[in-house]
């Protein structure tokens, strides 16, 4: 069994150790790019949001490598992701190849088959193993999530941005050729002091912008356009309002209450939004609020074009900036999201930013 | 005291409510206004104050809504959640009445209880608070919930009435069985299909709709998929589909899918991988507020043409896929 499954920012350097150690084979997918999302559009229909489509070539890059076992999550929620792996298995099928697929969806939703795909995961590992491994496996998740913040934070003090970025991109590029959990936390450990030795420009002061919306376009560096090292190499500090780490805090560990932080942000999206809207429409208001309390200087919203959840956050959005008096920009993504427009926009609104805050410091 | 007025948008579910709702303010004596059926006009407003990305229905809303904001005391957007245990709907429609309150300015004050399928006694606590929104008092609004109870058929000779005026669906000599699938905002509102159901009436077609099928062959049939469909009006629209393919009661489907719908990109691929195993025919129109009538008119055409050739080369060449 050659497993493989889609990217979601750096959760696969996790995924891949945590699996390894189970004794799989893993080939994550090559890293998204013009070529995936060019295969994933041919193959998916019209109107499917821009994640479907980004998996579906990832999972052909990855089959191509010889994957032939392909692991999702499921969910149940308003949101169309949980109809992925049905459309997802019938188009590969339609297309001729023999791949299995599985989908861990919630026990609730029928526990023969939770448990059959948990025991093909499983494998013959004993489940005191499995215990043992879920713990760095988290652990890792966190470690990953921090190095990139870090960078982030680096990137925005440093003198010499470029420096910053052939550091991170040696990491990714390691980080697929390293086996096992061991190794990849050195690796990470290894990164983060080669980080710690890049010069700093110690009077900067900079603009602090915070990236709030769909989850999948915050996480996925290709499908924001590398958001966060553009912004950095503007000098500005970016903070993503949703991480893998943040996710499974919410989910996972604090189940089934729900992360402090996350219960705060719908606690602050109460008076806009009573109720859930499905994917993470109540987050990306509560952010908003939440990012102005915390005294940034603006947010960005990313959605995939035809995001629902996130069209009704935006509709939103509107009122909160101006309740708050705080900058919101909105960048919507798909395939024919040109660099240069995107470009242009960030600067413009780094710009207005910075002559707002010039004002209100002279005025 | 005078009689206060409130005010009934006619756009996404008014179709699958208003009969309901329309019982339930009359016993509370209050004045209903609805909006008139969709026109230009309505849709331009609507485009003007709804955000660029929603979709073609939602936009034509919030042009009902602007239609509506100066004659009336209140707005009833109910914030439709669930209808069905462990089901939602559309986070647009869960979103709707926050939506119209951010965008359109000077609203009068929005209604919007939360339906959300927790038990059986759920659509009565939303009606109770819509009473309670409303001040009325607590008996009083408890007596226009029964009267809002109606029988399905009271519904649908509504529906019947609303929207076909006086055509018939079933005709002699009809030359096809068409199934048309989509919202019932999306059917049933002539102005954002262009009048399809009476084209095809004009040329001797039958038509089908999703309600016309029991619901208890749409749970039977919905559930042949193998991922449970967690949205109500999906599982409608998939549940009748395969229950009239699977009986072999229609020739064709015609899928009217408003652009961005996310909906519809999930329902269509289920929906016409089983009618191309079926060999039928489907066509999908994909509607927004830029979809011209010619173009519209030409795919129909050719679609009917396409059906009738097909009957004729008795061996069953699929002329298109």
């Amino acid at each position: 069994m050659k497993i493989t499954f889609p990217h979601l920012g750096n959760v696969y350097i996790a995924g891949k150790a945590f699996l390894e150690e189970l004794g799989h084979t893993v080939i994550p997918p090559p890293v998204c790019s013009r070529k995936t999302l060019e295969i994933g559009t041919k193959l998916s229909p019209e109107m499917i949001c821009l994640p479907f489509k980004i998996f579906m070539g990832n999972y052909i890059e990855s089959i191509e490598k010889g994957a032939n076992t392909i692991l999702l999550t499921g969910s149940c929620g308003p949101c169309r992701f949980g109809f992925y792996s049905l459309m997802q298995r019938d188009l590969l099928k339609d297309l001729g190849y023999k791949v299995d697929m599985i989908v861990l969806e919630s026990p609730r939703e029928g526990l023969d088959e939770f448990r059959n795909n948990v025991g093909k995961l499983i494998h013959s590992n004993s489940l005191i193993k499995i215990a043992r491994n879920i713990k760095p496996a988290l652990n890792l998740i966190q470690a990953a999530d921090d190095l990139s913040q870090f960078s982030n934070h680096i990137r925005a003090y440093a003198i010499d941005k470029k420096e910053v970025n052939k550091i991170m991109d040696k990491y990714y590029e390691r980080a697929i050729q390293v086996k096992g959990t061991k190794e990849i936390f050195s690796l990470i450990r290894e990164t983060e002091s080669r980080l710690k030795r890049v010069r700093l420009d110690k009077n900067h002061n900079p603009i602090k912008i915070g990236i709030i919306g769909e989850i999948y376009t915050i996480i996925e560096p290709f499908v924001n356009m590398e958001i966060e090292r553009r912004l950095g190499e503007m000098g500005v500090l970016v903070d993503k309002a949703l991480t893998p780490t943040k996710w499974f805090n919410h989910h996972v560990y604090s189940y089934p209450f729900g992360s402090k932080e996350e219960r705060l942000k719908f606690k602050l999206a109460k008076p806009y939004l009573r109720t859930l809207i499905g994917g993470h429409g109540r987050e990306t208001l509560g952010s908003a609020i939440h990012y102005k309390e915390l005294g940034y200087d603006g947010v960005i919203q990313i959605l995939p074009l035809n995001c629902m959840p996130e069209i009704v956050a935006k509709s939103i959005l509107k009122t909160i900036g101006k309740d708050y008096d705080f900058p919101i920009m909105t960048l919507v993504v798909d395939e024919m999201t040109g660099e240069a427009g995107y470009n242009t926009r960030l600067e413009a609104f780094i710009d207005l930013v910075a002559k707002r805050r010039e004002k209100v410091v002279s005025g | 005291m005078k009689k206060k007025t409130i005010g009934i948008p006619r756009g996404m579910l008014y179709y699958e409510f208003y009969p309901m709702w329309e019982r339930y303010f009359r016993s509370l004596n209050f004045n209903i206004i609805s909006s008139p059926r969709t026109n230009k006009n309505i849709l331009d407003k609507g485009i003007l104050s709804c955000v660029d990305e929603a979709c073609l229905p939602v936009k034509i809303f919030h042009g009902h809504v602007e239609y509506l904001k100066d004659k009336v005391d209140y707005i009833f957007i109910p914030k439709i959640m669930s209808l069905y245990k462990r089901e939602y709907c559309c986070p647009k429609i869960l979103g709707l009445a926050e939506m119209i309150e951010n965008s359109i300015k000077d609203c009068p004050e929005i209604i919007d209880p939360i339906f959300d399928y927790k038990g059986r006694s759920a659509f009565k606590k939303a009606y109770m608070e819509t009473g309670a929104q409303l001040r009325v008092a607590k008996k009083a609004s408890k007596k226009a919930y029964k009267a809002s109870q109606i029988d399905k058929n009271i519904y649908r000779s509504w529906l019947k009435k609303e929207v076909l005026k006086d055509a018939s669906l079933k005709q002699e000599n009809a030359r096809f069985n068409l199934l048309i699938l989509g919202h019932s905002y999306n059917v049933y509102d002539e102005f954002i299909n262009m009048g399809i159901i009476e084209k095809l009436i004009e040329e001797k077609v039958n038509i089908s709709f999703a309600e016309d099928v029991a619901e208890r062959d749409i749970r039977s049939f919905s559930n042949q998929v193998r991922k449970r469909i967690f949205w109500t009006h999906g599982r409608r629209t998939v549940g009748a589909a395969l229950s009239l393919i699977d009986r072999h009661k229609i020739d064709g489907i015609i899928y009217l899918n408003s652009f961005g719908c996310g909906l519809d990109s999930v329902l269509t691929h289920i929906v016409a991988r089983k009618a191309k195993e079926n060999n039928l025919a489907t066509m999908e129109l994909t509607l927004d507020e830029q979809t011209g009538e010619a173009g519209f008119n030409t795919r129909l055409e050719a679609l009917l043409d396409m059906m009738k050739w097909r009957d004729r080369h008795e061996d069953n060449i699929p002329s298109f896929r």
